[in-house]
């Protein structure tokens, strides 16, 4: 069971989102986040005055997985994410000790697992 | 010399237009929050200048060309004088000289009319136009498209003399002229990034802001009361207050046609939809709100909610327009204009000396053949034009921003800050500080008694 955590561009969650879903994976967690890197910043101004503005508005998706789906999915989210531009963000992924479904009590592996797309959002 | 009584009569009217004038200006309030509340918020900032550059560019050009093309002189196709509003006569405007304001106040009272429509036209172009295009267009639409238009009817050009089309305030001079310039630049423009799946269904780019557009369509509701009423140009027989009534139900029609459309539809009482109920009965009524009794007014507005609801879903499966324009203002301002052919009362044609009674008073279809037909003349001619005006600015300056500027969004892009900068900005101000010696530290303030835990 590991976990994937990425930072990507705002506008790349629809196709990460649909690319992770096809795999099957359970769900997932979505941030707002800003953050600095390569991509440098940008210049604001207001009123004749200049601001440096280096924190860019970037999305932190996270999601927990069994350990035979973590290559494929991380392929998934840098096909979802990747646009060949500087500032396409971040894949890391980190082991997970427990898990635990809330309702029921289970834990595991298999709160995290799902064998067929289960179509987010409706 | 002493004022008579005399003076009066001036002097009322002339007070009347003024106010209802800047009710009508006022609707730029409305515009610009209508407008903010339904772009994302990366597109808020953008809409505070243009509304702003708009109506100052078109009063500019409107008083130096645009008024005496509408209303300076009796010609069929455009009037001849008038220039910077160079006279005091007012028997020099033969097609508003029936009124006893003064030709300033005349003028004023025209021009926000032409503020109002340019301000329409920009309704189906958010969050992708690029501003200058903004400019452009302003300096040509209010220096020719409205004034020359307006003439046909307002101005006793060849659709009102020749045909005697009924449009008291104008669906049709207003707001089908306005939408219409909208139909031409979104075709032009097309949709939004994202707004259509690979699919070719509509995506939903939902508005950031109910609460302001509720604001701009009470607004702009207000703004209609100066609008409609104070398209008598004149206060004496109180006549303006009848169209109030007219105006005021016709519009209430309109909110609960619409909601009670959407619901059918789809079980819910739609936000939106609501607020463009009103919009599109507004509309509606403005060209028969002289014209019809008050029973007409609650079925004419209670139809245009329909009809808005409708052509709202109906033409988002195609063409992206943001505010519902097309709808509330072209679908409802043609269905306003028609209005007039079918409820026009006899009494109130022969009082405006406009034209021959309805057909439901008549049976005679003759007066629906006229509203058709000067739909039909405004829509193409208006639509020709402002296409090929938008096509050269298109062909040279650019209509669009690139794709990657459309995803940062037009506040950065275009004015280089956001609508709401806190959004997207760290705390201004926040350098490295080094902490100062304990000594120096501001002692915590006393909590003030009966605020402390135990209680006073």
């Amino acid at each position: 069971m590991k976990k994937i955590e990425a930072i990507i561009r705002p506008e790349r969650l629809q196709s990460v989102q649909d690319a992770l879903d096809e795999l099957g994976v359970s769900g997932l967690t979505v941030t707002e986040v800003m953050g600095c890197g390569r991509q440098k910043g940008y210049t604001e101004q207001y009123r004749g005055s200049r601001a440096n503005i280096s924190l860019l508005p970037k999305l932190k998706v996270e999601s927990v997985v069994p350990n035979e789906v973590v290559e494929p999915a991380v392929e998934a989210i840098v096909g979802g994410a990747w646009t060949g531009e500087t500032g396409d963000g971040r894949v890391f992924v980190f082991d997970v000790e427990q898990s635990v479904r809330i309702r029921t009590g289970e834990r595991g592996e298999e709160t995290v697992s799902h064998e067929s797309r289960i179509g987010w959002g409706y | 010399m002493q004022p008579t009584l005399k003076d009066v009569i001036p002097a009322v009217e002339t007070t009347w237009v003024i106010v209802a004038a800047v009710f009508v200006m006022f609707m730029q309030a409305g515009f610009l929050l209508l407008e903010i509340g339904f772009s994302r918020m990366k597109n808020a900032g953008t809409v505070v200048p243009k509304v702003l550059a708009n109506f100052s560019i078109c009063a500019l050009c409107y008083w130096a060309v645009g008024f005496a093309l509408a209303f300076g002189g009796p010609g069929w196709f455009a009037g001849t004088h008038g220039t910077f509003v160079n006279t005091a006569n007012g028997a020099l405007f033969p097609a508003i000289a029936a009124s006893h304001a003064t030709v300033s106040a005349k003028w004023f009272f025209e021009f926000v009319f032409c503020a109002v429509s340019l301000a329409i036209v920009w309704g189906t172009t958010l969050e992708r136009i690029k501003f200058g295009a903004y400019l452009i267009y302003a300096i040509i639409f209010s220096t020719l498209i409205y004034p020359i238009v307006s003439h046909w009817i307002f101005g006793g050009g060849w659709l009102v003399k020749t045909f005697g089309m009924q449009d008291f305030a104008g669906s049709t001079v207003v707001h089908l002229i306005g939408a219409t310039g909208a139909f031409a630049a979104l075709l032009l423009l097309g949709p939004r990034e994202g707004k259509y799946g690979r699919d070719g269904k509509p995506n939903v780019i939902p508005g950031h802001s109910m609460p302001l557009v509720g604001l701009a369509v009470l607004i702009l509701w207000f703004g209609w009361f100066g609008f409609n009423p104070g398209s008598t140009l004149g206060a004496i027989g109180g006549r303006f207050a009848d169209i109030v009534v007219v105006t005021n139900i016709a519009a209430a029609a309109g909110v609960v046609g619409a909601m009670l459309t959407i619901w059918l539809i789809t079980r819910t009482f739609d936000m939106g939809m609501t607020c463009n109920g009103a919009i599109a009965a507004l509309v509606a009524i403005t060209a028969p709100s002289g014209y019809v009794n008050f029973w007409a007014a609650p079925i004419i507005g209670f139809i245009a909610g329909v009809i808005v609801v409708v052509s709202v879903i109906l033409i988002d499966k195609r063409l992206d327009d943001p505010v519902g324009a097309l709808s509330a203002h072209g679908m409802a301002g043609i269905w306003g204009t028609l209005s007039c052919g079918i409820f026009t009362a006899p009494a109130l044609a022969k009082l405006n000396g406009v034209g021959q009674g309805g057909l439901w008073y008549t049976g005679d279809f003759k007066q629906f053949g006229v509203q058709s037909l000067g739909v039909a003349a405004a829509f193409t001619s208006v639509f020709v034009i402002s296409f090929v005006v938008f096509f050269i600015i298109k062909a040279t300056y650019g209509l669009r921003v690139e794709s990657e500027e459309e995803r940062y969004g037009l506040d950065i892009v275009e004015h280089g800050m956001w609508g709401y900068p806190e959004q997207f900005m760290p705390v201004p101000g926040s350098e490295y500080h080094p902490p100062a010696p304990p000594a120096q530290r501001p002692r915590p303030r006393p909590v003030p008694v009966g605020m402390t835990a135990r209680g006073g």
